[in-house]
């Protein structure tokens, strides 16, 4: 491990002991690392996306070696590209939010924004998560039979799935029927959907739980292998 | 017409993307204006950026509570950005530096203190009063049990395949793959319905919390 490498490796560790302080209580090496965290993780996005979305999207087209403008300086043509100045200009609209007196511009910016991610959003969300799921469910077959060397059988454990799949699903989807009280059979197939979402969200608890255990052996293992053990051998106590 | 204008540019920009899935021919123009999303998204996240600037320059100047971590921020914030914009944010650079020994340990240090946390609020909520609260409890101890080696080494080598149904392991496996399926799945349908009603509330100008007040 060389010098620099170590020195990270250093900070890091500070950094990470600094957080799981919070655990002891609330104090100034916490309140430290929170507010470094905060500072350096808007800055990444800032970088990210102007490397990632400005320049591609709008600083290249415009500007750039065979951009729009250069090409209407060098030869005087009109670029379909230049249209890209109103995207520049939408965007710019989103920064008058700062003067409350012309704050009504950035309207044109959010509008555009929103349309736009309402036009996307209606077309993945029916297309992915409501018609291929429903998709999904109704093309399951309750009996399922199965070919083997011994001729045809009936695979119990398919289809005693298949068919808990679609009676969760459904009795699920009437829990969240909302336009007629829960009384009745309707009431009993809520019922069953609560089961059904219950242990849902326990599954999803669990791995949950089981996600940020793993993160902190990880951070364990850190700063045992590449901290402790790699400073003891910088030292050549190891 | 300071919100009717904004108005009309949200229902065209969003009806174009709606038809382009239908009129293929609009797909050059839907393609374009995906394009200015990503810039207008880019400046949002800018906005962002600048009123968190914003906060934490008013809390130093005022010499509010816990100032002199504000200029920590501050710091942090203009560091990444300079090096990442002015030196580049490939392998290898300052800027790979600062995100591998500063974000990523302090990021999943944040998300790994949950997992006390967590277990914590398990602890006091996981009570098996109903039927509703057992389910929730026995099925997220089954799926915590089959997601680690303990869950499935005490398992004997001659356990009968007959009574396989009584490991973690396979029990995990049914969970995940009938009940939180169908859990989800009915969610997503749910959730789904609901986007998309909301975006039609927006297109149609029903909606328009987004355009803030007059």
């Amino acid at each position: 491990m060389d010098g620099l490498t170590l020195f990270g490796t250093w900070i890091a560790a500070f950094l990470t002991l600094c957080i799981l302080s919070f655990l002891y209580k609330d104090n100034p090496f916490y309140k430290f690392a929170e507010y470094l965290f905060i500072g350096v993780s808007a800055g990444f996005w800032i970088a990210y996306n102007f490397h990632n979305l400005l320049v591609p999207n709008l600083i290249d087209p415009l500007f750039g070696a065979d951009g729009a403008f250069p090409k209407l300086v060098r030869e005087g043509q009109l670029d379909i590209r230049l249209l890209t100045v109103i995207a520049g200009l939408l965007g710019i609209t989103m920064l008058f939010r700062f003067f409350p007196k012309v704050a009504w511009v950035s309207r044109y910016g959010i509008a555009f924004s929103v349309g736009l991610g309402a036009g996307l959003m209606f077309i993945v969300y029916l297309q992915a998560n409501c018609i291929y799921q429903i998709w999904g469910t109704v093309q399951l077959s309750p009996i399922v039979i199965t070919e083997s060397a011994t001729g045809w059988h009936f695979d119990w454990g398919a289809s005693v799935a298949n068919t808990l799949l679609i009676i969760g699903v459904v009795s699920a989807l009437v829990y969240f029927y909302f336009s007629k009280e829960h009384k009745g059979l309707l009431g009993g197939t809520a019922r069953l959907g609560i089961w059904f979402l219950m242990v849902s969200f326990g599954a999803a608890f669990g791995y949950t739980v089981m996600a940020r255990i793993s993160l902190l052996i990880g951070r364990m293992e850190f700063l045992i292998d590449d901290w402790i053990k790699e400073t003891l051998i910088a030292l050549g106590l190891l | 017409m300071r919100r009717e204008i904004p108005m009309i540019v949200a229902f065209v920009a969003g009806v174009i993307i709606i038809l382009e899935f239908f009129v293929p021919t609009l797909r050059n123009v839907a393609g374009q204006l995906q394009k200015w999303y990503l810039v207008v998204v880019a400046f949002a996240i800018l906005v962002g950026a600048f009123n968190l600037l914003r906060m934490n320059y008013m809390k130093v100047r005022g010499r509010r509570v816990d100032w002199p971590y504000s200029i920590v921020l501050i710091v942090g914030l203009f560091a990444m950005t300079i090096v990442g914009i002015g030196w580049g944010i490939g392998q290898g650079t300052v800027f790979d530096w600062l995100f591998n020994y500063l974000m990523f340990p302090m990021s999943s240090t944040m998300f790994a203190l949950l997992a006390f946390f967590v277990a914590s609020a398990a602890y006091r909520a996981f009570r098996a009063r109903t039927v509703d609260a057992t389910l929730l409890l026995v099925a997220a101890v089954i799926v915590m049990l089959g997601q680690v080696p303990i869950g499935s080494i005490w398992v004997p080598s001659w356990w009968p395949d007959s009574l396989v149904f009584l490991t973690p392991d396979w029990l995990k496996d049914r969970i995940m793959n009938i009940f939180n399926t169908a859990g989800q799945r009915a969610i997503l349908i749910g959730a789904s319905l609901g986007v998309v009603s909301t975006a039609l509330r927006i297109l149609l100008g029903i909606e328009r919390s987004y355009l803030g007040e007059e």
